[in-house]
């Protein structure tokens, strides 16, 4: 089944639905890692929640003029509105009261929210019989999706990485030096705006498919994944949008593939797989890559103590250094240098020393940056740089390598 | 406030208006209710070496992010190479502290540098091999070519400095604002970043610094602005760099037998 659903093989609507998915995935995912270098991340959740008002105050408005409520366009365009009313108060809360970011989220994120139920429950006894569905925008509701819902997605979407090509490098230079940007006369204020819009861009065309009250998890979880494989803020964009999209495609393809699978929160929870899995796994960022570097850099400064002791003729006590002084063949279990053993501590003393003299000169500075007491000299310098220090140091030139 | 500006020759005329690098005429700061920096000009000597001194919080740092528009100040005017700031912002390069940034941040050397030259390759320009060139170019000239590949969060806090240095120096200006670049940054790193200064001054540009160690103001600079809060005087080291003009700067807080000494070393 699963497999079907993957190849697109459920029907039209599981199709539209696993398309549109990973659209919304890929422009999440991409939007919010440039919220995510900012350290905005939360501003989301204030907007997504902003939108139910409009949400409500659209249907009524239809309803009233004597159309259909449930008109897609009408319903995102009135989110929309009251998205971008609640960042400007958000906005407004940061920069002229003494409230800080996160009080301001608070605060918005749940007095629109309110609102908006107030206005659900309002149109729930309006008892009009037209208004069912609207529930669908705080979850996600991808049942009855129509080819005109899965276009504005596309269109939304596309339209979002557009403007993000057109403004990458001005979000990055306002996200990693602010002040910076404003010397250098960038409208700091604006660009963050503009940020902000995006982002309400994202959350109004995802309204639909993952629902106002997750898709910040669409908008945050991508780029903490992709941060773990990378140090590059251009390549995090491009990694957070691929897990998004996959988080998308495959998150709509499971829940198509079983009866009564909710589609967004299968989304969410796809992306999260994909978050911890970089968590654990990620080369540098991971924690078993933390763990196990931690281990072996215990063993690599056991290693290179116990040889120095050696060199210098003092006993040993610690029971790992011994262990891996004699597996490595350096000693004897009971601490006693073998001929070997000898040699590398001898090399060991000198490597010090050298280490003494680059790290003593300026010209040598990047080499001198790497010192951890543990390298051999040869990984960081070239044989000549070597002899140079060698002559340097002066003394028997004759050390075993 | 000691009039000594105006004693020695940088006259507040409208032709050292025009002629100076960075003027600023009545600027007033305030964070809340109470002014960081009050009704201060200040005229920069082209092709000169100016450190702002001043005590904690005097606003010395203040006051240059709100000549460049970083903070709004209440009022004042700005002008640079006689014309407003706004429209000159290419000439002008500006050295933040290196505590505004989150180190953290996923980019490397290289592309800090290469901000700097944000101007130039526009909103979607190609980042092409003349770019990392002059980038790499700037880095070698702070001593940092070496680390061009390294993830910035691997750097001392005197690495870090000097690579924003070579970001302001990718930019091409001709005024060069650097905000506490000496704080905490370890010898090598003073040397070398006095170094690439006084060599941008041989090439007449001008350098400003905010500057917190008094001891070695004469050795590096030759132009001094005292503020706390107001401006206490403006000029060359041997006229504004006295036991007066510390006094009156720092109050208590130095010991007098340490403004002997310093003023002394003024000659």
């Amino acid at each position: 089944m699963l497999s079907d659903a993957l190849l697109l093989q459920l029907g039209y609507n599981a199709t539209l639905v696993a398309i549109g998915a990973a659209l919304l995935g890929v422009s999440a995912g991409v939007t919010g890692t440039f919220l995510f270098l900012r350290k905005r991340a939360l501003v989301s959740d204030a907007i997504s929640h902003a939108t139910l008002p409009g949400v409500c105050i659209a249907f009524m408005v239809m309803v009233a003029l004597g159309g259909d409520g449930r008109n897609l366009i009408g319903l995102l365009l009135g989110s929309a509105l009251s998205a971008w009313v609640g960042l400007l108060c958000l906005n407004w809360l940061t920069r002229h009261t003494r409230l800080a970011e996160d009080a301001a989220i608070g605060s918005v994120l749940s007095v629109f929210f309110g609102f908006g139920v107030v206005l659900l429950t309002v149109i729930q006894t309006m008892g009009v019989g037209r208004q069912a569905g609207l529930e669908g925008f705080l979850l996600g509701s991808t049942a009855g999706m129509l080819w005109a819902d899965a276009m504005i997605i596309a269109v939304g979407g596309g339209a979002t990485l557009l403007l993000i090509l057109l403004l990458r490098r001005p979000m990055t230079l306002v996200s990693f030096d602010p002040e910076y940007a404003a010397a250098r006369g960038l409208p700091v204020a604006r660009i963050d705006l503009a940020m902000m819009g995006l982002v309400m861009a994202v959350t109004v065309v995802g309204l639909k498919i993952v629902g106002l009250i997750l898709i910040v998890a669409l908008l945050i979880i991508p780029p903490v994944t992709a941060r773990f494989w990378t140090e590059r803020s251009d390549r995090v964009v491009l990694l957070s949008g691929l897990a998004g999209g996959v988080s998308g495609f495959v998150g709509a393809a499971i829940s198509a593939s079983a009866p009564n699978l909710p589609t967004g929160p299968i989304i969410v929870l796809v992306s999260f797989a994909l978050f911890a899995l970089s968590m654990l796994l990620a080369p540098n960022r991971g924690v078993l890559a933390a763990i196990l570097g931690h281990l072996r850099f215990q063993r690599r400064v056991h290693l290179r103590q116990g040889l120095l002791a050696l060199a210098q003729g003092q006993p040993i006590y610690e029971r790992l250094t011994l262990r891996l002084l004699s597996r490595a063949g350096f000693a004897r279990a009971d601490g006693v240098a073998t001929e070997l053993g000898r040699a590398r501590a001898a090399k060991a003393l000198r490597d010090e020393k050298r280490w003494e003299v680059v790290r003593a000169d300026q010209s040598h500075e990047a080499a001198a940056a790497l010192y951890d007491g543990l390298r051999d000299i040869e990984t960081v310098l070239t044989k000549d740089q070597i002899v140079d220090i060698d002559r340097r140091i002066g003394g028997p030139q004759e050390v075993p390598a | 406030m000691l009039e000594l500006a105006s004693s020695n020759g940088i006259a507040n005329t409208n032709e050292a208006l025009a002629e100076s690098p960075l003027a600023i005429r009545g600027l007033t700061v305030s964070y809340g209710q109470k002014p960081a920096v009050f009704s201060v000009d200040m005229t920069v000597q082209a092709g000169a070496m100016t450190a702002v001194i001043g005590p904690n919080g005097a606003g010395k740092s203040t006051m240059l992010k709100a000549a460049l528009g970083i903070v709004k100040p209440l009022s004042g005017q700005v002008t640079a190479f006689g014309k407003p700031l706004e429209d000159q912002r290419a000439r002008v390069a500006y050295v933040p502290q290196r505590a505004s940034v989150d180190w953290d941040f996923p980019t490397r050397v290289i592309d800090v540098v290469l901000m700097g030259l944000y101007r130039e390759l526009g909103l979607l320009g190609r980042l092409r091999g003349r770019h990392k060139a002059k980038a790499m170019d700037c880095l070698n000239r702070v001593g940092m070519r070496d680390f061009a590949d390294r993830q910035i969060g691997q750097l001392s806090g005197g690495q870090q400095q000097r690579v924003f240095l070579a970001r302001s120096l990718a930019q091409d200006a001709d005024l060069y604002l650097l905000d506490e670049p000496f704080a905490g940054v370890d010898a090598a790193t003073e040397k070398a970043i006095i170094a690439v200064l006084k060599s941008l001054k041989d090439a007449g540009k001008t350098v400003v610094v905010v500057h917190h160690d008094l001891a070695t103001v004469t050795d590096y600079f030759d132009h001094v602005f005292l503020i706390n809060t107001r401006k206490v005087a403006e000029g060359p080291v041997d006229v504004a760099f006295t036991a007066e003009t510390l006094q009156a700067a720092y109050g208590g807080r130095l010991a007098t037998a340490q403004i002997d000494q310093l003023s002394r070393a003024a000659g």
